[in-house]
């Protein structure tokens, strides 16, 4: 069990009228190991829930363990802040903002300096942690960070945090504001570190479809509570009040309701692109008696989304109102057209928007 | 670092609040020149029971604006002690000998410190009531209108007013960015709070440097913004918001016009019908004078 929270609240400017409550009553045990992912709307709590655990926060009310570094509201015994840091590594949102030191080689070396390490074992962490964010560390070294592009730059930034060699390292939205390449490469480089630095890893994100990819543990923030926590698999029982909250689900989840909907049985763990469609080819070769395996088939969302879902899912899908109209003309296959049939007789018989058919399904 | 009372808005509803905010600049100032004028300590009482009760009107609580005083306490004490040491009209009091030094802490010293202390309180507790009731944009608003006259000897009021608009907008987001950057640099090990004062400098680098770099490409961002929209700070502008002034506003300043007054005549009329009777080291003045007289009358 590395870090232990215990009944943690906090309050904003408590006493005033920009009174805000921040966090309501948390409890919440990060084992060792975990890859645990964090949603929830702005304002729920998530970032503030992370600074506590790195110390950043004094607790208003409630205790927090960390590795046998214990944090509460009292004064005294005054907890080892550094321990604590150099345990729990933590990359905040846009981290190239904290920049500052005129070559990245002196940058990366903020943290470990501060460590109190030996200068040997600086240089040696420093050079390690620059290469394994994928950078070139004879190149870098002794560039300026200003000169380097937005993903270098966050990559830079993140090495500064992992040179200090933390057990625990927290991301706070580490793909915000990066390309989709970009993004990729921030996304491998976390799996990348989660087995060669930090055993464990919580990250903070908006993106579900992004947190599906690689967490095993999902905890949802809400109005500052933790109202689900649970192993990823299982979250997505809950997708009608996941989105109810106004949170997103995945998209192979969606897709999965909507087949279940029209009948089609389906397990229930799918979450992912790749769990989808190892399912869907299953089910063709029960019926068919075919052997395809997964790299035997090229699915194509698009494709796949224009021949088996309605227009009104379709929509929900690609994030438009029914008005508009979608960008390629409608092809459909006769196959598809006998199964559209089907569905268009329960249509008449009870018009429901797709939140209501997603309800149906969970039943 | 969020705890800067001067100048931060307090967000009720009140009678103060509603007050126009060039009516309130026009009060404050009166209030802060008539402040200077103020001779006796009766005077002293009666406009610290004035703002009392102004405060009471406006719905903030005391403490806040009583915090902005812990600001410039140092300013205060050190004055007054200025003021104790350095004046030497006046009887002797207490005479300080340090070897050749000769320091003569008189009545008078005494006197003018204890009232440039309540001065300095009144005057700063008379602004932050203007600046906790007044959003910074009534107020920069405000001021443009009040300072409009000086568009006639050329000087661009109105460019002025948005630079002051813009610079007050920027405050709280900076600040905002300062705390995340102070924790992202926490969090990296980095020791900001403790140390002597050169080592806090250097450890406030790693904060100082992102931070004017994060400003400059906000001010780019914003310029930028203001350019696309075709803003032109020259061109003639409407207001969003149009000042009138309501029959409250001026019932507000004819009190305060009314104060002014009373404050010039305790100090050029009441204390010079009377002659100032002799009462040790308290100075007496003006209205001091009068009540000093009834007390005498009454007490026989």
């Amino acid at each position: 069990m590395s870090i232990i929270v215990k009944n943690l609240s906090f309050t904003y400017s408590a006493k005033t009228p920009y009174e805000k409550k921040a966090l309501d009553n948390i409890n919440l045990e990060i084992n060792d190991g975990d890859f645990l992912g964090i949603i929830g709307h702005t304002g729920s709590g998530k970032s503030t829930f992370i600074q506590h655990i790195n110390g950043l926060i004094k607790p208003q009310e409630g205790e927090i363990e960390i590795f046998d570094i214990k944090l509460s509201s009292a004064r005294r015994p005054k907890a080892d802040l550094r321990a604590l840091r150099s345990q729990v590594g933590m990359v905040f949102q846009y981290p190239e903002y904290q920049l500052f030191a005129d070559t990245v080689e002196k940058d990366v070396a903020f943290g470990p300096k501060n460590l109190g390490l030996s200068s040997e074992e600086v240089a040696d962490r420093v050079r390690h942690a620059i290469e394994m964010v994928g950078l070139d560390y004879e190149m870098v070294k002794d560039r300026a960070p200003f000169e380097l592009s937005g993903g270098q730059k966050r990559r830079v930034a993140i090495a500064g945090i992992i040179a200090m060699q933390p057990k625990v390292l927290i991301l706070d939205e580490p793909t915000a504001g990066l390309d989709p390449f970009g993004k990729e490469q921030i996304l491998n480089l976390i799996k990348y570190l989660k087995t060669h630095c930090s055993p464990t890893i919580v990250v903070i994100s908006h993106d579900i479809d992004e947190i599906t990819r690689f967490a095993n543990r999902i905890v949802v923030f809400n109005d500052s509570k933790i109202v689900y926590d649970e192993p990823m698999q299982q979250l997505f029982k809950h997708s009608r009040q996941l989105q109810d909250m106004g949170l997103d689900i995945p998209r192979a989840v969606k897709i999965a309701n909507s087949l279940r909907y029209r009948g089609i049985e389906l397990s229930e763990d799918i979450v992912t692109a790749e769990d989808l469609l190892r399912e869907i080819i299953d089910k063709y070769n029960q019926k068919h008696g075919t052997e395809l395996d997964k790299d035997g088939c090229v699915f194509d969302m698009y494709d796949f989304s224009q021949k088996w879902l309605t227009s009104e899912e379709r929509a929900a899908l690609e994030g438009r109102t029914l008005e508009q109209k979608p960008q390629a003309k409608k092809q459909r296959s006769s196959k598809s057209k006998t199964l559209r049939e089907k569905t268009v007789k329960t249509k008449t018989v009870k018009k429901v928007n797709t939140k209501e058919k997603f309800e149906g399904s969970e039943k | 670092m969020r705890d800067i009372t001067f100048g931060q808005y307090y967000p009720v509803k009140s009678f103060i609040h509603g007050i126009d905010a060039r009516v309130k600049i026009i009060m404050t100032l009166l209030f802060m020149i008539s402040v200077f004028f103020i001779v006796s300590y009766t005077t002293f009482v009666f406009m610290f029971l004035a703002l009392t009760i102004i405060i009471a009107i406006s719905r903030v609580p005391y403490k806040i604006v009583l915090k902005s005083i812990k600001g410039i306490l140092f300013l205060l004490i050190f004055t007054a002690i200025i003021n104790i040491f350095f004046t030497s009209s006046g009887n002797v009091v207490i005479p300080i000998k340090l070897g050749k030094l000769v320091i003569n802490i008189t009545d008078q010293g005494i006197n003018f410190a204890i009232k440039m202390a309540l001065r300095f309180t009144l005057l700063v507790l008379g602004s932050s009531i203007l600046t906790l009731t007044t959003t910074p944009t009534e107020l920069t608003d405000a001021l443009e209108f009040l300072l409009k006259p000086l568009t006639y000897i050329k000087i661009p009021v109105h460019d002025l007013a948005i630079i002051m608009s813009i610079a007050l907008r920027f405050i709280p987001g900076l600040m905002e960015e300062t705390d995340k950057i102070m924790m992202a640099q926490k969090a990296r090990g980095a020791n900001i709070d403790s140390g002597n004062f050169f080592k806090k400098i250097k450890a406030m680098l790693p904060v100082l440097i992102p931070l004017f770099v994060s400003a400059f490409r906000r001010a780019d961002e914003l310029a930028d913004a203001l350019d696309a929209r075709c803003y032109n700070a020259s061109s003639k502008r409407t207001k969003m918001k149009v000042f009138r002034i309501q029959a409250t506003d001026i019932v507000a300043l004819l009190s305060f016009i009314l104060l002014t007054v009373f404050i010039f005549l305790d100090k050029y009329l009441v204390g010079s019908l009377f002659s100032a009777p002799d009462l040790g080291g308290l100075e007496v003045q003006g209205l001091d004078v009068c009540i000093y007289n009834l007390f005498r009358c009454i007490t026989g």
